[in-house]
């Protein structure tokens, strides 16, 4: 029973692959543009005057990349390329690859994005669950309401918010970058403390919005699992507070925030690409900004695959643990 | 009507946020000439004055005139998208949730499966592939292409539970057919449900086409919010401390997404009453 689940999850990522792959190679060609010609065309314009043999040119280009090929020989030789990672050269970095920009990028955006979900997946939904405890502290109802509030907000907006705040006026954080220009890169205190600084602003920027999000979801489970009978029974039974509350109320309330966090893991990343882009933060979001202003279609692809792909891939995990959380699913048909 | 309001506060705020929008759009309109919108209608980063109460930005933008233009374009994307997206979204959620079957395998998977895509990625990649600049009306048909998934979704689950409910067996058994049932019984039922999702999915749709805008995949020549804050972010407008330049923007959007979340938080208490005592 478990393989079989772990098979069907595991079919549902590589159709998310192949559906990402399709998608990068079919809707370029659907609208019709020639890349090859639009780029000789712009840079011949450049140049100042137009080939004659422009056509010919053309002609030749495209026999190299292959595109005088048919469709379908185009589309496997794609799919053979993207299996191996390889997207092709980036077109505004040329002699660099597509991989090593990405594979640079990436590791910046994994922390950034991974603390901040975890801290306020973490956060917020300890949060809501004490808010739903009757015998939580007063405090908490003033913190809530503007969390809520804060949580209808897009991160890039607090973002900017906070930047004026914190880097312009107060100038407590820096404004701009993944480290300090000139700091040399390296496993050392300085640097270290330089790069958590700079990831301050757009990790609180995600935290603080997020974490209301969690908060009311949690608040919502919470009030549900505490009318079930067998809370009633672990009171009657005069069991410890502290036991009904984490073992009893959390451990059941949580199982539905986890599911919601494998759906949100998109749209999560959606947002923070708009964050590293207003901060200049060296991930994936600033890379693809890049790639959108040079017009690097190769690069804009590369990114969008690796992204989905590293998504659906971080959805299977979640989806292959959730058993492990909630032994009522025990691996049959969800 | 008015007395509800008094009972629903957060629907009376969200509604007032939205109102107060509207009457600055409808007072703009008044006052401006649209074509002070537009770069080198006026002297380059001017900060608010009697004559540019918003200022202006470094092309020359009257920005209190490229708000009471550009505020309007973007909740037009929004409410363009946002009812596509519901009104695809509910016409598959009742085929896959009344019908069930191979249909709703089919469906739902691609809900599910297109849920846990980051939609602003998508969005990209086709607004990169329709190149040569979208006017606002493709801007809103782009971000409606992904704007039915969520609304499917969740109206799929409520189809599934009212299909169960005890007036619905008794249209059926009382000969009706399936449309008959689904727009006698259970649309009307689902209403104010129907009305939370929709401005759900106009906040989402907003968002994605603010969130394009910013990365300069927007329609570049109408001054939509999400334009105006690409060119605030484009010279660096906080660095240079020209606050005025994102200050308009910014607590517009603010306007329009806390009063539109207060909206679903309201209408969430008329389609599910059971929220009334909480809080």
């Amino acid at each position: 029973m478990r393989a079989l689940y772990i098979a069907r999850r595991f079919a549902v990522f590589l159709l998310i692959v192949w559906l990402a792959a399709s998608l990068n190679f079919f809707l370029p060609r659907l609208s019709g543009q020639d890349p090859v010609r639009t780029k000789l065309l712009a840079e011949a314009q450049l140049g100042g005057y137009v080939h004659a043999g422009i056509e010919d040119m053309v002609k030749e280009y495209n026999q190299k990349f292959g595109l005088d090929r048919p469709l379908w020989r185009q589309y496997l030789s794609y799919l053979g390329d993207t299996a191996q990672l390889d997207f092709n050269y980036s077109i505004s970095n040329y002699p660099r690859t597509v991989r090593d920009l990405i594979a640079e990028a990436l590791p910046w955006t994994v922390g950034l994005l991974g603390m901040t979900t975890l801290l306020s997946f973490g956060i917020g939904s300890f949060l809501g669950a004490l808010l739903a405890w009757p015998g939580a502290p007063r405090w908490m109802r003033y913190v809530m309401p503007p969390l809520w509030a804060l949580h209808a907000i897009p991160f890039f907006l607090l973002g900017l918010i906070l930047m004026y705040l914190f880097a312009f006026q107060l100038r407590l954080l820096p404004i701009f970058g993944g480290y300090s220009p000139g700091a040399s890169p390296g496993f050392n205190i300085r640097f270290v403390l330089d790069v958590m600084a700079h990831a301050t602003l757009p990790a609180l920027s995600i935290i603080l919005v997020a974490t209301g999000g969690w908060a009311l979801g949690m608040r919502g489970m919470m009030v549900t699992t505490m009318g079930e009978d067998y809370v009633t029974f672990a009171e009657a039974k005069g069991l410890r507070a502290s036991t009904i509350f984490l073992r009893y109320c959390v451990r059941n309330a949580i199982l539905p925030q986890t599911t919601a966090l494998a759906l949100a893991l998109g749209q999560i990343l959606s947002g923070a690409v708009l964050v590293e882009v207003i901060f200049g933060y060296p991930g994936i979001g600033a890379l693809l900004f890049q790639a959108i202003r040079e017009n690097d279609h190769f690069l804009i692809q590369g990114i969008v695959f690796t992204v989905i792909v590293a998504l659906g891939f971080t959805t299977f995990i979640l989806d292959v643990l959730y058993p492990w959380l909630d032994p009522r699913i025990s691996y049959q048909r969800t | 009507m008015l007395r509800y309001l008094k009972r629903n506060p957060s629907l009376t705020v969200g509604i007032g946020f939205l109102g107060v929008l509207v009457v600055f759009i409808a007072v703009g309109m008044i006052l401006i000439d649209p074509e002070d919108a537009r770069p080198l209608s006026a002297p380059a980063l001017h900060p608010p004055s009697w004559a540019y109460p918003f200022g202006t930005d470094r092309q020359g933008r009257d920005l209190f005139a490229a708000m009471v233009v550009g505020t309007p374009l973007t909740l037009r994307i929004g409410f363009i998208a946002g009812i596509l997206g519901v009104v695809i979204g509910t016409i598959l959620a009742f085929v896959a949730g009344f019908y069930r079957g191979i249909v709703d395998t089919a469906i739902r998977g691609v809900a599910d499966i297109g849920l846990t895509v980051p939609g602003l990625l998508i969005l990209i990649i086709i607004a990169v592939s329709v190149r040569g600049g979208l006017t606002v009306n493709q801007m809103a048909l782009v971000v409606a292409s992904l704007a039915w998934l969520n609304p499917t979704r969740t109206i799929r689950s409520q189809v599934l539970t009212l299909r169960e409910r005890g007036y619905v067996e008794v249209a059926r058994l009382s000969g009706m057919n399936g449309p008959e049932i689904i727009f006698f019984e259970m649309i009307p039922n689902l209403l104010p449900y129907l009305g939370a999702t929709l401005v759900n999915a106009v906040s989402a749709a907003i968002l994605a086409s603010i969130g394009l805008e910013v990365l300069g995949l927007g329609p570049l020549e109408a001054p939509t919010l999400g334009m105006t804050l690409y060119w605030v972010n484009f010279n660096a407008a906080i660095i240079n401390g020209w606050w005025w330049w994102w200050m308009a923007p910014i607590v517009i959007i603010l306007l329009v997404f806390l009063g539109l979340f207060f909206m679903t938080v309201g209408l969430d208490e008329i389609a599910n009453p059971r929220l009334r005592r909480s809080i």
